[in-house]
């Protein structure tokens, strides 16, 4: 039986399109959608300065304030980064703990459902979070912000942070451990993915040296996961930033003070929400700026912690 | 300083699987003792229970009784960190800590467990570790520099380095040179050569010249089927196994007829 020959096809193809269709199209298709990315941004951030331009050139009078912009911005721009700092100083902690108890500490049939039950977290809207805080956990912390500015008050320092405590409980600690509890699903849900992706290679070389559980977990899975660790915080630090209905249902806003338990502080989302409705003009161009520097802070804070991630490349897990 | 190991009757199991059945054996200290046997007859899972590694698989365990220097390392008083400290091991593949210097990779073993060493020691340690490894003449230039930059024959001497460097009476290696070129494999050859002198040395294998040009005794493992318990069926001198093996199946396997 004669073998069918087999015809090679020759070098050069009459048509030379075969296959390279896709292979273009699929080129063309990743290269947009990258510079639609800048495109956005850039748009964003024209719009942003544009329309911020008139508050912030603007005479101290013409502004809502009658101050100047930076005096303005200055304080709910501060009090942003605390609401936020704060947010993810109580946060992380208990994130790792979480997602390490998830991916190296429970049995299968324990760490399933605790990581379903920190995903639903991540599933309730923000407005639900804030009208809790309002009603219920931020009256309820009343009692012991009330014991705390007690305690702290002979104290140098701490009775400036935990001074007079507020009757409502509506201050920024509650409206920060409020953005706590919403960006722990996102901060443990990123940590037990890349926990979980350490090397078996790595655990059982620090286990065959006689490490015990804990000794490995911090010699092999923390230096593995740490870009990601950082990743992670920063996801949940832009998310804190950027919070805009939990914090303006449960802040009660006022000046800025280093006061965490007692009236006052403000942060630019909720601002933004609580007076963009009303506002025209002038008024809608300073909350424009406000927006930038938002804006500015977030960009920020991604390129430091870019910068955080890259400083370690060469020792990282990568390599 | 190395230590002798003695199994009795151990049966080895992952979860409701029996994967290693009834192993009795003496290995004797200052000796290389090879495993050889097919794909899935149970050396490796035999080796990692000889330093508790086995039951780091969920469900893994072991039951019988193994003993070092006739201290049972099952004895439920015992706590396996300590017998994975007395009993070293080196992997399959290279697996240096990619976040540490090669420095800080020998020194692994006691920054890890969080014990304090003054610097002189540290830089002694580290040197007589290296050059117990055969590798300070290629790296003590670039000790601050990542481990993981090493080519694969030099990050495994660097973690019989590290492994030495806790000083552990027994070392077992699992395939050390299976990812390895072969004049990286004669050089770890030459390395477990002169290791032996200091520690009882089991390695698994599955090249049978490397077992008979570094091994001063073999055991065979086979297994019947899948599905089936792997078993010890010989062991004894090298020279014996490689030329007179007492059972048929072991001069199958040595012969290559099968495995």
């Amino acid at each position: 039986m004669a073998a069918p020959e087999v015809v090679a096809p020759p070098l050069v193809a009459a048509d030379d399109s075969r296959g390279r269709f896709g292979d273009s199209f699929f080129r063309t298709l990743t290269l947009a959608a990258g510079i639609l990315i800048f495109g956005i941004l850039a748009l964003v951030s024209l719009y942003l300065i544009i329309e911020s331009l008139a508050a912030i050139t603007a005479s101290p009078d013409k502004l809502s304030s009658g101050q100047p912009f930076w005096a303005y911005v200055a304080p709910i721009a501060l009090g942003t980064l605390m609401c936020a700092t704060i947010a993810i100083v109580l946060s992380t902690p208990v994130s790792i703990a979480v997602a390490l108890f998830i991916s190296h500490y429970a049995p299968a049939r324990v760490s399933k459902p605790v990581g379903y039950v920190i995903d639903i977290l991540a599933a309730i809207p923000s407005v639900v979070f804030g009208a809790w805080g309002m009603t219920t956990f931020g009256p309820g912390l009343v009692p012991f912000y009330t014991w705390l500015s007690q305690v702290c008050a002979p104290i140098p320092g701490l009775n400036q942070v935990f001074g007079t405590a507020s009757t409502t409980g509506r201050t920024l600690l509650t409206a920060s451990i409020v953005l706590a509890i919403m960006i722990l699903p996102i901060i443990t849900s990123q940590c037990r993915e890349i926990f979980i992706q350490t090397p078996r290679l790595h655990e059982e070389a620090a286990l065959a040296l006689g490490s015990t559980k804990w000794d490995m977990i911090k010699a092999t899975v923390f230096p593995f996961a740490r870009n990601g660790i950082v990743s992670a915080v920063m996801l949940g630090l832009g998310r804190a930033l950027g919070e805009t209905m939990a914090v303006t249902l449960v802040l009660a806003p006022g000046i800025l003070t280093a006061n965490l338990i007692g009236v006052g502080n403000m942060t630019i989302p909720a601002e933004i929400a609580l007076n963009y409705p009303e506002a025209f003009g002038m008024r809608q161009s300073e909350l424009i700026a406000a927006g930038l520097i938002l804006f500015v802070i977030t960009l920020g804070v991604n390129m430091i912690a870019r910068w955080i991630v890259s400083r370690y490349a060469e020792f990282s897990g990568a390599n | 300083m190395s230590k002798r190991i003695e199994a009795d009757d151990v049966d080895i199991y992952y979860g409701k699987f029996k994967a290693v059945e009834g192993v009795t054996m003496t290995i004797e200290p200052r000796s290389v003792t090879a495993f050889i046997g097919p794909s899935g007859c149970g050396k490796t899972t035999f080796l990692r229970s000889i330093n508790r590694m086995h039951e780091v698989i969920p469900g893994a365990y072991v039951d019988g009784k193994i003993t070092l220097d006739g201290d049972n390392i099952y004895d439920p008083g015992v706590d396996p960190v300590t017998v994975r400290g007395l009993v070293g091991m080196v992997f399959q593949r290279p697996n240096p800590f990619p976040t540490m210097s090669i420095r800080d990779n020998v020194l692994a073993g006691y920054k890890i467990n969080g014990r304090r060493l003054a610097k002189s020691d540290a830089d002694d340690l580290v040197e007589r570790s290296l050059r117990g490894a055969n590798l300070w003449e290629e790296v003590k230039d670039r000790l601050d520099r990542p481990g993981s930059g090493l080519s694969g024959g030099q990050q495994q001497r660097l973690c019989i380095a590290r492994t030495v460097a806790v000083n552990p009476k027994v070392i077992l290696m699992d395939e050390p040179c299976s990812a390895l070129d072969p004049i990286s494999t004669l050089a770890i050859e030459d390395l477990i050569r002169e290791l032996k002198e200091d520690y009882t040395i089991v390695i698994v294998t599955h090249n049978m010249q490397q077992a008979a040009r570094v091994s001063d005794v073999t055991a065979f493992f086979n297994i019947e089927g899948t599905g089936k318990p792997g078993k010890l069926i010989e062991m004894g001198p090298t020279e014996k196994i490689f030329s007179t093996p007492d059972v048929r199946a072991t001069e199958d396997y040595i012969t290559g007829r099968f495995g």
